[in-house]
């Protein structure tokens, strides 16, 4: 049996499991904390920062998904400082890249744009970088719009790991950087993708679709194989 | 006492927004009850006067035209609204920023085009470098996002506005 820890997040007092993470037992004392990279049934990444907490006693940030609990820990997961850094990740993403929600096949899908009315997000002070960036439409069935792409790299694991494909992984540092299909060649010549649809359907934008949707036509909410996700990842101990 | 004078200002965007204000239906008797309109493209004011309380800009800043015409605008009103995506982000004009001027003229006016092609170079004003949110070239005191925004957010921001409280925007979302 597994130690129970109890400690306090907001003030509230909660308990999880030894081994859990913040955001998990956040998760389940119905306290939410914004993120976009993490998804339940994949392992947790620390890629988005939205869910950054203070942690009595630390002098730095800590990320909910990637912070084991310990006993008596007590975590801040809502202030206005925090409001503020969350208000400017989200805001990174919006000008690092080309989102044009009106335009989007994810307008009112869109987990980055739900973010950022949740937080109150009405304009960017950050100038837009507006780079010149790819769409890879060679699939048969699906395209990645790279101009839409947070980097959240849900798409990486679960190919990785659930479909056991391995067809998505990433290239480049920096600015640069850039999911990619085996070793870079286009996505419609890839010889490990099974065309499963996993990575559109985890994904929390419009850079992944399918194709012969229209605007605001590419809902993501039939995720029907992600309650099976939760269970492969629980039978493999992850 | 006079009532408050309110104008709306057309830039790059496609009208929409102002679709939108329209869309209040017969709120809109309520607003102009206890407002003026001194300025819109939907009536025929001419010129943008002075002292004008409360100004709603919708559109990208895009054209020589239109930044000379925001820096006037910003001069002469007390409250100036980003309304809507386009003013807000830039939006679907931004989507030529990472394509440039040049090419994209060229893309436009010539080679996609079989009849006389040619660039314009009278009466339209220059485009700028990049198509870019207003609050970037003037100071904005309200942004009210939406593509666009609903006439129920618009409703809500004037009444809040002419009463002279802080303008609540909750609810308005990029896109939508």
């Amino acid at each position: 049996m597994s130690t129970v820890f109890t400690f306090r997040i907001d003030g509230k007092d909660v308990a999880g499991s030894e081994g859990q993470t913040v955001m998990e037992v956040a998760e389940e004392n119905g306290i939410d904390i914004p993120a976009l990279c993490h998804l339940e049934g994949i392992h947790d990444r620390g890629a988005c920062r939205l869910c950054m907490v203070e942690i009595a006693g630390s002098p730095k940030l800590a990320a909910a998904c990637m912070t084991r609990i310990t006993e008596g820990m007590d975590v801040t997961a809502h202030s206005e400082l925090l409001l503020e850094y969350r208000r400017t990740v989200t805001e990174m993403m919006f000008v690092e890249r080309n989102h044009v929600c009106a335009v989007c096949v994810a307008n009112n899908h869109c987990e980055l744009q739900d973010t950022a009315e949740e937080l109150g997000l009405t304009h960017f002070d950050l100038p837009r970088i507006s780079p010149k960036v790819d769409i890879d439409a060679s699939h048969r069935l699906f395209a990645i719009d790279h101009n839409r792409c947070i980097l959240c790299l849900r798409c990486v694991r679960v190919c990785d790991e659930i479909e056991g494909a391995h067809t998505w992984d990433i290239m480049y540092r920096g600015l640069e950087t850039r999911v990619q299909t085996d070793m870079g060649i286009p996505w419609g010549e890839s010889t490990t993708c099974t065309s499963c649809g996993k990575c559109v359907q985890v994904c929390p934008t419009g850079a992944l679709f399918e194709k012969g949707r229209a605007v605001a036509r590419g809902s993501k909410t039939r995720r029907p194989f992600l309650p099976w996700m939760k269970v492969v990842a629980e039978e493999r101990g992850l | 006492m006079s009532k408050p004078r309110v104008a709306t200002v057309w830039l790059d965007g496609c009208s929409g927004c102002h679709m939108s204000l329209i869309d209040m239906d017969e709120r809109i008797l309520d607003i102009f009850e206890r407002a003026d309109l001194v300025y819109s493209p939907l009536v025929d004011y001419k010129d943008y006067p002075e002292d004008v309380d409360v100004c709603l800009v919708e559109g990208a800043v895009s054209s020589e035209e239109d930044l000379h015409k925001i820096k006037m605008v910003r001069e002469r009103t007390k409250t100036l609204v980003s309304f809507g995506d386009c003013a807000v982000t830039s939006n679907v004009p931004g989507m030529r920023n990472p394509i440039g001027v040049a090419p994209l003229l060229d893309r436009a006016y010539r080679e996609n085009v079989t009849l006389n092609p040619q660039m314009p170079s009278e009466i339209v004003p220059k485009l700028l470098p990049t198509s870019t949110p207003v609050h970037r070239v003037v100071k904005v005191d309200v942004f009210l996002p939406g593509c666009p925004p609903s006439a129920d957010l618009i409703y809500t921001m004037l009444d809040d506005l002419l009463a002279g409280r802080v303008p609540d925007v909750a609810g308005s979302r990029f896109g939508r």
